[in-house]
């Protein structure tokens, strides 16, 4: 039968949508209303140090939009304005200084694209299968493009002196979340910056200005960032001793841990991206990303890591960044185990939660970048499992 | 090339933004506290989260205990079982605690909370005086329980062997473990996970069809909404038991609350924490809940009369330090009316 979508003319195909200035900043079109950020309410006692999770499921390419980019606060979001900003370097300096935001702004800039990624995405998936859905068991993560000064041109500003071997980046928020860098990646390809995908940062990512450390755990990434302190060894704060160290099964722990291994998850077919439309040709789709440099290759596999297929990258593989991947195939209806697995340049193949379990042991919750089965079932639908 | 731009740090400047504490004590500035003054500063200011004892309360860090459970299948980290450093316990303390009121711990109400601390953890006896003199004479029980990232040497070799394509594994996979038999995933009101894709072929089949049935246009489809579905809903709406407009709003409030409850506790077991128990406040005069100890101004507000009736903890709701200038309460406020009148709905459900 004639589809009356064509065959009638539709109102809006008649009358007038909105003028220009319905909405001057504008905001997603109602029908997209479920693609936000989540957050799971158990996880934490209080909503103000707390996280949610990148709907990365509805989400494709690899920029994240900077309103539904995951959240994690320590002490709440603040909102500290560009006129009230200040930026100190102090310490192991020839010249300790402050920097208003206008002086920020004088520097000569740099641009970087990179992904932040918390060192407890996955954590909850480290005793086994625990949620459905590729926002709640990877979403702790997102990718923008930064515009910024990198902080070795303030650090020359004010002269480190040779004795200076790390860094203590802290925030302006109550918990002020200090990480200590060393000084070789302060020197490398950490960035001071204030915009973020052609705009100024959101007040949730630390408007005015936050510190970019590319590939590094998400918790390093200091947002409100007021002070840059240079010291001879490690401060060892809170955020790098009783949290974001790791656990091993002879009770000692690592520490230092920053780097982010090379990981990927199909996001579409996913718990919350069932398959509607039935046999016949299905689009996987993909996330992949290395602390460590660019993705080379992405794997996918329909059968639970018995036999594997190189994916194809969609769009440019950058350094230290998501990158895209998508394979297509004919469903024949039949159920599938999906998996994905990312090669990174260094030759890093991710592996399986258990080949990491045998290493780390079952107390070890940060970092994991175990491969993620989902279990698509012959109607479509897909559960988050663990196999044999 | 230095350009130029900054200016000098001065040094009242770095004095007031500079308080890091590394463990070789650099950052420590002069002063002392007793186990004794640290139990009542932390009986004040610590204890409605984190316990009388420092056992945690809910889900709120456990700080002492927990020796030689590193091994355990549920370890318990602490200051005492986990942290390699007792800097960094005064740096957070003095940094970044009370939660919800950072910075406003004194460098010897700090060395008193970190004794205490320690004594909880029975790493010193109860007339011990910590100092910037005797700090870095202090070893934590896991000061040694640390090493460096070893990932490039323990992990990488093994993970950088060429990845297996063809017939990697025996059999067909079998399912060990389901997220769904535990069923702690948030859910949509239809029970599928939160944030499922709407069902477009599904809207557009029960768009066309009701097209059919009522040769209506199709714009009538609740597009945003995929349930109900498109045509049973007005009848079921009608008969479905709503919500009063008051049980909304105290369970909005219920949300709201969790801003507050760091330090305000509510319910049968509620005690006065970093700031008073909230039972049977609303509609009461201000300054009368037992045993807490209020700030002079709000002590003053309430001889004058002051009755916490809705109007007046709208205002302190809204910027609690307008409202009580020199109020101990470190609340930035709710700037949202909706959010405080949920509150307020909410705190007049704990009536005595």
């Amino acid at each position: 039968t004639p589809d009356p979508l064509i065959t009638e003319v539709q109102d809006w195909a008649s009358a007038f949508g909105d003028p220009v200035d319905a909405a001057p900043y504008g905001t997603p079109i109602r029908f997209e209303s479920h693609v936000v950020r989540r957050n799971v309410e158990w996880l934490t006692e209080s909503p103000v140090s707390s996280i949610n999770f990148t709907p990365i499921h509805a989400l494709e390419g690899t920029i994240t939009p900077q309103g539904c980019a995951f959240e994690r606060h320590h002490s709440g979001a603040i909102e500290l304005s560009k006129a009230d900003y200040r930026l100190m370097i102090n310490g192991l300096v020839d010249q300790p200084l402050v920097f208003t935001f206008e002086d920020l702004l004088r520097f000569p800039r740099a641009t970087t694209t990179a992904f932040l990624e918390c060192a407890a995405n996955g954590g909850m998936e480290w005793g086994g299968a625990q949620l459905e859905g590729c926002q709640f068991t990877q979403g702790m993560i997102h990718n923008m493009e930064y515009i910024g000064v990198p902080l070795k041109v303030l650090l020359a500003e004010a002269g480190v002196k040779p004795e200076g071997k790390w860094i203590y980046a802290e925030g302006a928020d109550a918990s002020s979340n200090g990480r200590s860098i060393p000084m070789e990646k302060a020197m490398d390809d950490v960035m001071v910056a204030f915009f973020a995908n052609g705009e100024a940062l959101r007040k949730e990512h630390g408007y005015p200005v936050r510190l970019v450390v590319p590939g590094w755990e998400g918790n390093m990434w200091v947002k409100w960032l007021r002070r840059i302190g240079v010291y001879d060894a490690a401060v060892e704060s809170r955020e790098e001793t009783s949290k974001y160290t790791d656990l091993m099964p002879d009770g000692r722990a690592r520490k230092w841990t920053w780097v982010m291994d090379a990981k990927s998850v199909i996001t579409t077919p996913s718990p919350q991206a069932p398959i509607r439309h039935g046999k016949g040709p299905l689009v996987i789709s993909g996330l992949a990303w290395s602390g460590n440099g660019k993705v080379t290759k992405v794997d996918v596999s329909l059968d639970g890591g018995r036999n594997w297929q190189e994916a194809r990258i969609t769009g440019e593989a950058r350094s230290k960044a998501l990158t895209r991947f998508h394979l297509d195939i004919d469903w024949d209806g039949s159920e599938l185990f999906l998996q994905s697995r990312a090669t990174d340049e260094t030759g890093y193949v991710q592996p399986t939660k258990n080949a990491l379990r045998d290493i780390r042991g079952l107390n070890n919750v940060y970092h994991n970048n175990g491969i993620q089965t989902w279990w698509v079932k012959a109607d479509g639908e897909v559960e988050n499992v663990e196999i044999a | 090339d230095k350009l130029g731009l900054g200016r000098p740090a001065l040094p009242e400047e770095i004095s007031a933004w500079d308080v890091a504490v590394l463990p070789d004590g650099t950052g420590l500035r002069p002063g002392s506290g007793n186990v004794e003054t640290g139990e009542e500063v932390f009986a004040e200011k610590c204890a409605a989260c984190h316990g009388e004892f420092a056992e945690g309360l809910d889900s709120w860090p456990v700080l002492a205990g927990g020796e030689g459970s590193l091994t355990d299948r549920r370890p318990v980290k602490t200051i005492g079982s986990y942290w390699p450093h007792l800097s960094t316990v005064y740096d957070y303390i003095h940094r970044s605690m009370p939660f919800g009121a950072a910075q406003t711990v004194s460098v010897d109400e700090t060395y008193a909370i970190v004794a205490f601390l320690l004594y909880s953890n029975g790493l010193v006896e109860d007339d011990f005086t910590l100092s910037n003199e005797n700090f870095t004479e202090v070893v934590l029980p896991n000061a040694d329980g640390f090493y460096p990232d070893d990932r490039p040497e323990s992990e990488y070799p093994q993970f950088r062997a060429e990845a297996c394509m063809a017939n990697c594994a025996e059999g067909a996979p079998k399912v060990t473990k389901r997220a769904v038999e535990l069923n702690v995933t948030p859910t949509d009101p239809d029970g599928k996970p939160a944030g499922t894709l709407p069902d477009i072929v599904a809207e557009a089949a029960a768009a066309s069809a009701e097209a059919a049935a009522t040769e209506t246009p199709a714009e009538a489809t609740p597009e945003a909404e995929p349930e109900p579905a498109a045509g049973a809903a007005p009848a079921d709406q009608a008969a479905a038991p709503t919500a009063g407009p008051d049980q909304e709003l105290v369970a909005a409030g219920e949300k709201v609350f969790k801003k507050c409850a760091a330090c305000h506790k509510v319910g049968e077991s509620a005690k006065n924490g970093t700031g008073p128990m909230l039972n049977n406040v609303v509609g009461h005069p201000a300054g009368k809940v037992e045993g807490f100890k209020y700030s002079k101004p709000l002590l003053a507000m309430a001889e004058e009369g002051l009755v916490w009736d809705e109007a007046a903890l709208h205002h302190l709701l809204e910027n609690p330090k307008a409202f009580i200038k020199g109020t101990k309460m470190s609340f930035a406020g709710l700037k949202k009316e909706e959010d405080r009148a949920a509150v307020i709905a909410y705190l007049s459900t704990f009536a005595q």
